[in-house]
Formats: C-alpha cells, structure tokens, sequence
C-alpha cells in the first residue's frame, strides 16, 4: 500500500476524511451548514492549514469548504490518475546537426492535468516533440536527465559532473550541448563550466525559463528553440547562456557564462552581460553575432576538461558596521578562500583590518569584488585600498562576485599554492575579467527622461 | 447517374437569393416580433448568461495599479510582443484549430501606459496578494444573491489563447455556488460567482497583428453565472437587467460604458452551447438569442441535408491557384488583391451545393460562416472570399462555369474563391475544409461576437472545454466566518423587495428600469424617511422629471447627493415641496449655485398662506367674464392663475384649488 490516499491532509481534515470514508480523487456530494457543493476531492498543498477541503467543481474551478461546516459526505471511489505525455517519435532528418540536451531538473517542458491542476514535465525527446514541435524542424536530438535538483540546489558535485558529461559528450561527436536549468543559478553553472570546460570545439548553451511552460505566454518554448537553433547551428564554441533579449517574443541573447547576471526577480528580459555586450542575438533564423571576437566552433574533440572544486569558498558582502567576528569564524571552520563584495571602488571598514590580517597569516586566500556589479575594483586611490592590499586582499578586476566565487572554488580545487591561486584568478579564461570596458557595456537608463521614454515606446521592452 | 440528375435538378434551379429565402421558410424561421413561446419550444430555446460588472475599487485585482483609468489608443509609452502558444490538452494532443490559429503566428501587441498598467500586468512580476477591497466587495454581491460562500477561495486560471490577457490566461476564483434570483414568473438558478481580472481592450485586429491596450487589464470584475433556465429571449433579458440591478444595489460597482458586460449562452434542441461575448447592452439580447437559436436551427437543418447527400468520412475539398490573366475579374477587393501580389484560389465543395446560400442568419448566408473564420484563423482581412452562390453574385456565372469546369466539378458541388497572401494559402485551405467538415457534425463549439442588429460573427475557437487549473503563484485564502457575517449586517434588500416597495409606494412601474439601473432605492428611501415626504411625489420625481433632465442635459456632472440636501434645504425652510421640480431644472443649469439663490432666480417670495389666500376675494370680485354664460370653472381657474406663481412653495396647489372652489361656491 504504497499509494496515498489522503494526500497533504492533516489533522481534522484528515478525520474528517477517515470519517465518512472518501479519499483524494473521489467524486464527492458534501452538505455543509453552508450549502451542498459536489465535485472531486484533491490532494492538500502542502504548508497550508488543516481546516479545509479542497474541492475541484465540474467547472474547473477549485474551492476550499472548511470542514466545521461539514455535515455529510458520500463519495464515489475514485483511483489516482496516472499522468503520461503521449510520446510522439521525435522525427529523425537526414542532414540536420545532432544535439543532446541535458536536463538538471528545471521543467523545460511540460503539460497540464486540468482534471487536478498538475504539471507533468515533459523531458523525453518524444514528449518534448509533443510540446515543441518546431525543435524538429532545428535539430536531430537526444536527451538524457543527469540530475533532479532546483536551480538553488546545483552545487559543486553538479558542476563536476556535467563538466565530465560535456566532455563525454564532445568526445563521441555531438553538434551541440543544451543544458535545461533553473534561472537562480543559470549565471553560477555557466561561470563553473567555462572554467571548467576549456577549449570547447562545440557550443554548451544553458538555458531556463522565467515563466513555466504551463502557460501560453512562457518564455520556455522559444528559449528553447534559441537555444537549440545556436546550438546546433551557430558557430560559437563556448559556455552560454541564453535567455530572452527584450520582454517581447522577438529575439534571445547568447552571454558570456563568465559575464553575466540575473538582474531581476521575475522579468523574461532578465539576463543581461555586464562590462560588454552580449556574444550574439539569437532567432529561429539563427545566430547574428554582435562581439567579433568568439571561440569559433571547430571540428575536432580538442576539449580541455578541469573538473576541479574546493567548495571551502565563501563570500562576504560587506555593510558599514559589519564585525570582524564574521570574518573570524570563516578562519576557525576553516575556510580557504574568501570573495569580498566591497562598497565603492572595493572597500571595507578599518574594523575589519585585524581579522583581514588574521586571515591572511591562516592562509585564506581573499579577493576583492565590487557591489556596484559593473566597473573595476581600483584599490590604489584611497591609502585604505593600499592598506587593505598590504594585508593580503587582492583586488579582482571587473570580475563579477559570482564569478569570482566559483572560480576561486575551481582554483582551489587545483592548487592551495598563493601564487598559483592568483595567477589562475587574474588570467582570463574568458574574459571573466576584462582590459577594456566598451562605453556600451554599462547601460541603465532611467525612465522619465524624455529621450529615453521616446526610445522605449519605439523599440518593444 | 440518376441520382447525380435528380440532385442536378435540385440544386440548379433557384437563384442564391430564392434558395436563400425558401431555405429560411423551410426552417421555419419566424421574426422575434411574430415568435411565441411555441416557436421557441418547438427549435428547444436554452439561453444561460454570464453577468460582468467591474467592482468600484481604487486599485486593480492582483496589482496596486489604479482601476478605471483610460488611456486612449495613441496614448501610451511602451509596447511589449508576445505570441500565445496553446499548451497541450488532456490527452496531450493540440487542439486543431488552436494550432492553425498559431501557425499563422499572430503577433499580439500591448501597448502600455505607466500611469495605468505595471509589470505585473504584462506578466513579469507574480501577483501582489489578493485585493481586500475587491474581495469584500464581491462578496456583498455574492451574499445578496443568496450564493452558499465557500469556505477558501482559491485563485484558478482560465486559459485565453487570443492575447486578451498577456499571461495567457486569466486569474479567476469562485466565491459562491449554487444562488438564485426571482423573476416575475419564475426562479433562475445561479450557478457560481466569480471574482477575476477584466482583460484588456482590442485597438485593432489587422492581419497578423492584433493590438491591446492595457488599461482595463486586471480590474476587479465579478461574473455571475446563470443554469440556462430562460426558455425565451424576454426571459434573458429580464434575468440580466435583474443581475445587473442586484449588482449595482450595492452600490459598489463601476457604472459606465464598458463597464457591465455580458456573455450570453444559447442553443437549441440538438445545438451546442453557443457563447455570443461581451453584449455591451441588455436591450440587444432578445434579438440576439433569437437569432443565435434559429441559426443554430438552420446549421442542423445544413447537417441533415448534408447527411442525406454524402458522409463525412473521407470528404474533402479540391482547390487549384487561379491565374489572374486566365479571368475576367472586375470585382475591386479582387484586382486589388491581384495589384498586392496575393494569391487567388478557387476550391471546390463537394455536395454543397444549395448549402453555402442557405439561411443561417436574417441577411447571412452559410458562407459567412467561412469568410469571419479566414480572416480571425488564417489573418485574411476581409472582404476575402466570395462563393457561386454569393447572395449579392459578385461575380461574373462565366468565372464559376470555367473553375467549375477545371476542378471537375459535379453540378451539386459549390465553390469557393478566395484571396490571400501567399504565406497564409495553407492555413485558409486548411480553414474552409474544417468549417466545411464541421457542417457535418452541426453547431461547432465557438464563441461569437454581437452586432445591434441581431447577428453574430464566429469570434474565435475556443481553447478546449477544459482549461482551468490552479494558480501556482498564490496560495487559497480562508474566509474568516466573522467577517463574511459582519458583511451580512450591511448588505442591501434583495432588488426584488425594492421592486415590492416601490409599488406599495405606488410609484409608477415605468420608473423602475431608470431607479434600478442608477441605484436610486437606498437615496429615494432616505429621503422619504428623513424628511417624511410622500412616496409617490419623489419616486416620480426621480423616475420621471430627473430622467428627463439627465437625458437632456448629458453632458452636465449632477451631483445626485445635492437631491438630498434639496429636501433637507426644503424641509428646513419649510417651503412646500412641488417647488423642487423647478428648481431641479435650475441645479441642472446652475450646477454651483446654492439653493437660496436658485430660488431668487426662480424668482420665490416667501408669503404666508393666509396673505395668499387672503387675496382670493379681490380677485374674485374684480373677475371679468368674457362671456356671458361663463361657468364657474372658469372663474376658479382664473383665480387659480392669478395665485398660482407665488404659490408654488408657499403652499400645496390642492390646498390653494380646494379653498378657491370654496369661495367661488
């Protein structure tokens, strides 16, 4: 008896259930001092409160009835439903380049059970050629599901592991690698495998959606079919990320997986490259390169794979007031490499200095980052940037926090040796730091001045 | 060969037009001004309504944008792209016409104004929680109507594939199950009430691109659904009137154009459940499901002819691209296609001989059914097709004989020319086989859009019987049973008490509509409480002399709280009432002036009645009879004349005649 009958419910929910013998899914008749109500019983989210059933009527709509006013129900038995995507053959054409994509967990793809309102992923070629049939018309493809972890939820041994899968991947002569993943962490696993993954021959494009593919105005579907289009047929060889360009269904970008970031909680829009432009817009069409200078795709097998971690990493977001206790017990549970987000120019308070110092003698390895996000940390101006270097803080150009943070994790992974550590954190592998910063690569423009609002309502947001 | 001859016989020897007119006589379609109760027992009459109106809250419904700001088509600061992809059905399969509709990619546009629209609105930022104010507002309105109220509400979505709200679909939930309201001769029962976003408004639909604005986009609404209990296009209405009356007795609702909606669901015996949307005016609806009902008669009527002619399985359509060089078209939508580069078919109908000009609606023929589903499904702006047995034969018999001939075609088949652009050939083919083929299952599942006259066009294809499930962004909100009974203590009487009260005022039926649809009860019942004033005087006051005004003077902002303070003013006074109808007159066109100066300008002395009565003997005795068998009546009237202008206000007119006759006698 493995299958749950009462799903979620708890308490007098529950013995109410038990008490007049119905289970989830059963179609129920309920009196109530509040009137009759007749439809199926669903299962109970969970965290929710133990008073209510919920109820689906024949119209679709759910209800809650709280159970005090129950008096009666009787229900006709019901089993669970079993939920399955038809699978259709994903067609197979002659001529058109071999993609494979790699799920992590995210739903790419899905379908809804308007009988119960649930989602059901769909992730097998079969299944995705139900929900985006277009896919065919770009590529022949193969899926496999490594994982099936949230996007907070992807760490270190998930970097490591998907690094060796690309590699794999690569070896046994795939066009292309997609990556379906959750946007929380999108910019984190696309910084860990351009480091990990070097000298790629093919595009490793990572890809999510900020509205699930549940509704007829997700973003998932073309995501996905930008994603697959630049994948298999556009000529950038690197780790990418690619999202939607404007909140329109018009265009996606290709960014950098080393120079990008989430810049808003729930926008479609909200991948942006900071410090530069994006690699390359993408449309069904195909890949229009805006940067000239990209790792172009070549046809041998070439990959460089460093599958190196040391998760002992963490960060330390600087604020006035801040204690040096903070920063001491990263040195007593033994941390060994520090990424300082500093205020300004990369900047932390006098307080701190004793435990910086303290650090430095216990052999964390400390690098500084900005808050602002976009510009370069510039330690020289002020004699406390000086001080702070002197004191074993070094500053980590315009490489964003996140960055710097696995890439110290990867570093770390490697070698414990200090000038190691800083020769691999200050070489560019690609261009997580940056010489120049191009005058169109910080943008952020401000609404209510008239020539910017005349912008906005000629070109789609 | 001699079935093929008798069928030849058949189809060949009326005009569209005469076959048009006996077709409509066949199904014995009669005007709604001759149909009774047993026309529409006879076709299976079945009408149900879903009752819109806007709550009158200060914000929207899952956003704190501000509610009931308009913006005007060209007025707005961004514009946002997005393409509505029907997401898979229950059995994992897409819904046919759904994905013809998005294969001819229709590129929705929201134009947006920051005044009145956030990103919430255009689907970038979940849902702000519920708003409280809606929520209470919605279920007064669900209490009044006698609802059974739900013990948690839990937000739903309604899918919507035509862009008319961003998400892709609608964010909807039910408060209240199973109402009733009272009609004069009957109960109809109320299904549900709803509380969900209004949509946005459409600034045009051309070709592949249709255009929102988004304005009205997440208002508060409520909808209240009826069982399809109404048996005749009069019972319809009078159910709707008494909805929208039920809702604005709160006083907590939107008036205005726009702001109270109704979709109305009609079939007949053997029918399908038609949806005619967004019927902006009660007064259309008798019409309306008149005719819905009769075309809807008139499809089976098709499906039988059909059925005795061929089956479905297997029928299809043969089509070839007419060369324009190859034919004399002089008919201008089709040079002008020609001089656009569009493409030209001819497709031929097999069997449909004598259907494509049968009677579906008064003046609209089946192949309408055709011409408003090329241009919502494949984009073909109309006009985009005519056929051979066009009503208003736009082309030349030479054009049909010579297609009719390159299709092989047989004498009971029709045909169909249409043009397109080249892109949209397929998806118009595609179009007319399936309308085509639906004929011969009856009434497709559509819904459909009004026009005054009665008629409907097809609106668009539904997105499938089932698309509701649940909102994942918000989580179910318990209704705590204190606050829903302190609701109870301050809703109004149900309308149909005030309809009671209104005759034991005997206040003049005629009013009714007027008092009801301004919501005039709750002040018409203070003033006569406060100031102990007859019933009757101020009810027709209202019903009558200020619904005069208000269709006069349209334009003028009255202040209808100021009636109140008139009486007040009045009774404090202690000036007789029958000067309130002058003097409305007067705060229509002196809105800003205050009572005592409307009464200078009337103009009004205060007089005692006694010095007003007191000059009845002079007058009397200075009246001068023209004639000399002059009645008395006459001498009272002259009196009464003479005493009338400073009476009014002084004292009551009956009082004033009632002393006068005295006198004469």
């Amino acid at each position: 008896m493995s299958e749950d009958l009462f799903q979620g419910y708890k308490g007098k929910a529950l013995e109410t259930l038990k008490k007049f013998k119905v289970n989830v899914w059963d179609d129920a008749e309920i009196e109530s001092t509040g009137g009759h109500f007749s439809g199926k019983i669903l299962p109970r989210a969970e965290n929710t409160n133990e008073n209510h059933l919920v109820l689906k009527l024949s119209t679709g709509y759910n209800i809650g009835i709280h159970i005090e006013t129950i008096t009666k129900i009787s229900g006709t038995n019901h089993p669970q439903p079993t939920f399955k995507i038809p699978e259709k053959v994903f067609p197979y054409t002659q001529g058109l380049p071999h993609v494979k994509l790699l799920g992590t967990g995210g739903t790419i793809a899905s379908r809804l059970d308007y009988r119960t309102g649930a989602v059901i992923p769909a992730f097998a070629p079969g299944e995705l050629y139900g929900a985006v049939p277009e896919l065919a018309d770009i590529c022949n493809l193969e899926t496999e599901k490594i994982f099936a972890v949230f996007s907070e939820n992807m760490g270190p041994q998930q970097y490591i592991a998907l690094a060796k899968k690309i590699g794999e991947e690569i070896e046994k002569g795939i066009d292309g690698i997609v990556i379906g993943h959750g946007t929380d962490t999108l910019q984190h696993t696309g910084a860990a495998l351009s480091f990990m993954c070097q000298n790629l021959p093919i595009p490793v494009i990572l890809v999510g959606s900020q509205r699930s593919s549940d509704r007829p105005s997700s973003d998932a579907a073309l995501n996905l079919m930008h994603a697959m289009t630049a994948a298999a047929h556009g000529n950038i060889a690197e780790v990418m990320i690619c999202m939607f360009g404007p909140t329109s269904d018009e265009y996606g970008f290709l960014h950098k997986g080393t120079r990008v970031r989430k810049m808003h909680s729930s926008y479609r829009s909200t991948f942006r490259t900071i410090g530069d432009t994006p690699l390359a817009r993408v449309t069904r069409q195909g890949v229009f390169p805006i940067k000239t200078h990209y790792n172009i795709r070549r046809n041998d097998r070439n990959v460089n794979i460093i599958p190196t971690f040391d998760d002992r990493v963490s960060m330390l977001y600087y604020h006035p007031g801040m204690k040096a206790d903070v920063l001491d017990s990263l040195i007593e549970k033994g941390y060994k490499g520090i990424i300082w987000v500093g205020t300004g120019l990369g900047h932390i308070n006098k307080e701190m200095y004793p435990a910086v110092e303290r650090a430095h003698a216990a052999g964390l390895h400390q690098y500084m980052t900005l808050q602002t996000i976009w510009g370069y940390v510039n330690m020289f101006v002020y004699d406390t940037g000086r001080d702070m270097m002197a004191k074993g803080i070094i500053p980590a150009g315009n490489m964003l926090p996140e960055v710097a943070l696995i890439k110290l994790g990867w570093a770390l992974g490697q070698t414990d040796d200090p000038k190691e550590v800083k020769r691999l954190m200050l070489t560019p592998i690609n261009d997580e730091i940056t010489l120049r910063e191009p005058y169109n690569g910080y943008l952020v423009y401000q609404g209510g001045v008239p020539e910017v609002e005349e912008f906005i309502k000629k070109v789609h947001k | 060969m001699l079935e093929n001859q008798i069928k030849t016989h058949i189809v060949k020897s009326k005009t569209p037009r005469e076959n048009y007119e006996l077709s409509k006589k066949n199904i014995g379609y009669v005007d709604r001004s001759k149909a009774t109760q047993f026309d529409y027992d006879r076709i299976g009459f079945m009408s149900g309504l879903e009752v819109h109106q806007q709550l009158a809250t200060k914000e929207k419904l899952f956003c704190r944008c501000p509610a009931g700001i308009y913006q005007n088509k060209e007025e707005y600061d961004a514009e946002i792209l997005r393409h509505m992809r029907p997401t898979l059905s229950e059995l994992g399969e897409y819904d046919r016409t759904a994905l013809m509709e998005f294969k001819t990619k229709k590129n929705i546009l929201y134009r947006i104004s920051n005044k009145t629209a956030c990103t919430y609105d255009i689907d970038d930022t979940p849902p702000f929680p519920i708003n409280p104010e809606a929520l209470q507002y919605a279920l007064e309105i669900a209490l009044v109507s006698k609802f059974n109220i739900v013990g948690e509400v839990h937000i739903t979505r309604k899918q919507y594939l035509d862009g008319s709200i961003p998400a892709g679909f609608q964010r909807t939930a039910i408060l209240g199950i199973e109402g009733t309201i009272p009609l004069k001769n009957k109960n109809i029962r109320l299904i549900q009430l709803s509380i969900e976003e209004d949509s946005c408004r459409e600034v045009s639909d051309l070709a592949h691109t249709r255009i929102y604005r988004t304005d009205r986009l997440g208002i508060p609404l409520i909808e209240t659904v009826t069982y399809p209990d109404m048996s005749n296009p009069d019972e319809v209405m009078e159910a709707c009137n008494y909805i929208r009356f039920l809702n604005r007795s709160t006083g907590k609702v939107r008036t205005g154009i726009g702001a109270g909606r109704q979709d109305v669901n009609v079939s007949c015996k053997g029918g399908t459940r038609i949806e005619i949307k967004g019927v902006a005016h009660t007064k259309w609806i008798p019409e309306l499901t008149h005719v819905e009902c009769f075309r809807q008669w008139a499809l089976l009527a098709i499906r039988e002819k059909l059925l005795t002619r061929t089956k479905k399985i297997n029928w299809k359509i043969s089509y070839i691209e007419l060369n324009p060089n190859d034919f004399l078209f002089d008919y201008l939508p089709i040079t002008q296609a020609i001089e656009r580069n569009e493409k030209i078919y001819a497709v031929n109908l097999p069997y449909f001989g004598d259907i494509l000009s049968h009677f579906t609606q008064p003046g609209k023929a089946f192949y309408d059914e055709f011409t408003h589903r090329l241009k919502v499904i494949a984009c073909i702006e109309r006009p985009n097709m005519t056929c051979n047995e066009d009503l208003d034969e736009l082309l030349d018999k030479d054009i049909f004989q010579k297609i009719q001939t390159i299709l092989h075609a047989q004498t009971q088949d029709a045909q169909i020319i249409f043009w397109a652009p080249e892109e949209d050939v397929k998806t118009a083919l595609d179009v007319i086989e399936e309308r085509a083929l639906m004929a011969f299952d009856g009434v497709p599942e559509e819904t459909r859009k009004s026009f005054n006259d009665g008629t409907s066009i097809f609106e668009r294809v539904l997105p499938g019987a089932d698309r509701m499930y649940p909102d994942t962004d918000s989580s179910p909100i318990p209704l705590d049973k204190n606050w829903i009974e302190k609701i109870k203590l301050s809703i109004p009487n149900h309308v149909s008490e005030r309809y009671i009260q209104f005759k034991v005022w005997k206040i003049p039926e005629d009013c009714y509509h007027y008092l009801f649809t301004h919501n005039y009860y709750p002040l018409i019942h203070r003033i006569i409480q406060d100031f102990d004033l007859p019933p009757k005087y101020i009810g027709v006051f209202f019903g009558q002399k200020l619904k005069h005004l208000h269709g006069k003077y349209q334009n003028i902002n009255f202040d209808i709280n100021r009636l109140y303070d008139l009486f007040a003013f009045l009774k404090k006074e202690s000036i007789e009432i029958c000067i309130a109808d002058k003097l409305l007159k007067l705060m229509f066109l002196h809105p800003t002036k205050d009572f005592n100066s409307l009464l200078n300008t009337l103009p009004f002395q205060k007089t005692q009645k006694e010095a007003i009565l007191g000059k009845i003997d002079s007058i009397k005795a200075s009246f001068n009879p023209r004639r000399k068998n002059t009645h008395k009546f006459d001498k009272i009237n002259s009196i009464m004349g003479q005493l009338q202008p400073m009476s009014i206000g002084n004292i009551k007119l009956s009082e004033l005649a009632k002393y006068i006759i005295n006198t004469v006698e």
